[in-house]
């Protein structure tokens, strides 16, 4: 049963990472990346990391996907030409691809990580639930926590600047201002 | 099923990523494929917390998410700003800043 989850999950994630990077409309590409989060968050409870992927559903695919949606449908699905600046760029990029992941799989595989081979410890029922990472947030790793919450207050100004509006704007074509 | 599955696999979308970086050109879609390679790093970072059985890597992988949720706004804040002053959606064609 879990094998069948396993290799479900992992084709779902690979089918979706390879529609992001082959669609030509970047429509089409935020959705493959919709299927991608979803067969990571299956991969997640199979880590038994219950939180994390409940996380990745709604933060994810819920949150940050419609703010993608919105922003291709506001900027226009446009489709890249197929004018190729760099010569061979689309034959070698592939390559290097091939090459960085067998490196990464050399590097792995290659460890002398003897836990690599197993399915790591059983651990207990509660393994990964809110409270057990709340509690780790909240104690271990308090200033990382105190970080990313005025990281995100950082990045929410940021964006509020600069997608402000300011003098250089071009108004839409014959449309009011709005 | 045993970690190394999950690293490979893991190893396989982060190359993916890096290839959709690579060969495209649209400023959305370079943003799409750098969430790829974050969602690797995710996967392998729960991975390695399964093997060593304590949740700190799941911690790590938190934070991975804030931070990609933080370069998802500030970059699409920089492609609304783009498509306003009516520039190219092309990372080619947007070379002002190049010396």
């Amino acid at each position: 049963m879990e094998e069948v989850l396993f290799f479900g999950a992992a084709l779902g994630a690979l089918g979706g990472a390879v529609g992001v990077v082959a669609m030509r409309n970047p429509f089409y590409g935020v959705l493959a990346l919709i299927v991608h989060l979803f067969s990571l968050a299956v991969l997640f409870l199979l880590l038994s990391s219950a939180f994390l992927a409940a996380a990745q559903v709604v933060v994810y695919a819920g949150a940050v996907m419609v703010l993608y949606v919105f922003v291709v449908a506001y900027v226009g699905g446009a489709e890249e030409s197929a004018w190729e600046p760099i010569p061979g760029q689309r034959f070698l990029a592939p390559l290097l691809g091939l090459a960085l992941f067998v490196e990464l799989a050399i590097a792995v595989l290659g460890s002398s990580l003897l836990a690599l081979g197993t399915e790591g410890p059983e651990v207990e029922a509660g393994f990964g639930d809110p409270a057990a990472i709340g509690t780790l947030l909240l104690e271990k790793f308090l200033i990382a926590f105190e970080a990313s919450s005025i990281l995100l207050l950082l990045a929410a100004v940021g964006a509020v600047v600069l997608a402000g509006r300011r003098d250089g704007d071009v108004p839409p074509a014959g449309g009011a201002p709005r | 099923m045993s970690i190394e599955w999950y690293i490979v696999l893991s190893s396989l979308l982060f190359a993916t990523g890096a290839v959709g970086i690579l060969i495209r050109r649209s400023p959305i879609v370079i943003l799409l494929c750098l969430e790829l390679m974050l969602n690797a790093g995710n996967l392998a970072l729960i991975a390695f917390s399964r093997m060593v059985g304590n949740e700190e890597g799941q911690v790590f992988a938190l934070v991975v998410m804030v931070v990609a949720a933080c370069e998802v706004v500030v970059g699409l804040g920089l492609i609304v700003a783009i498509f306003r002053r009516r520039l190219p959606l092309d990372v080619d064609a947007l070379r002002e800043l190049r010396g």
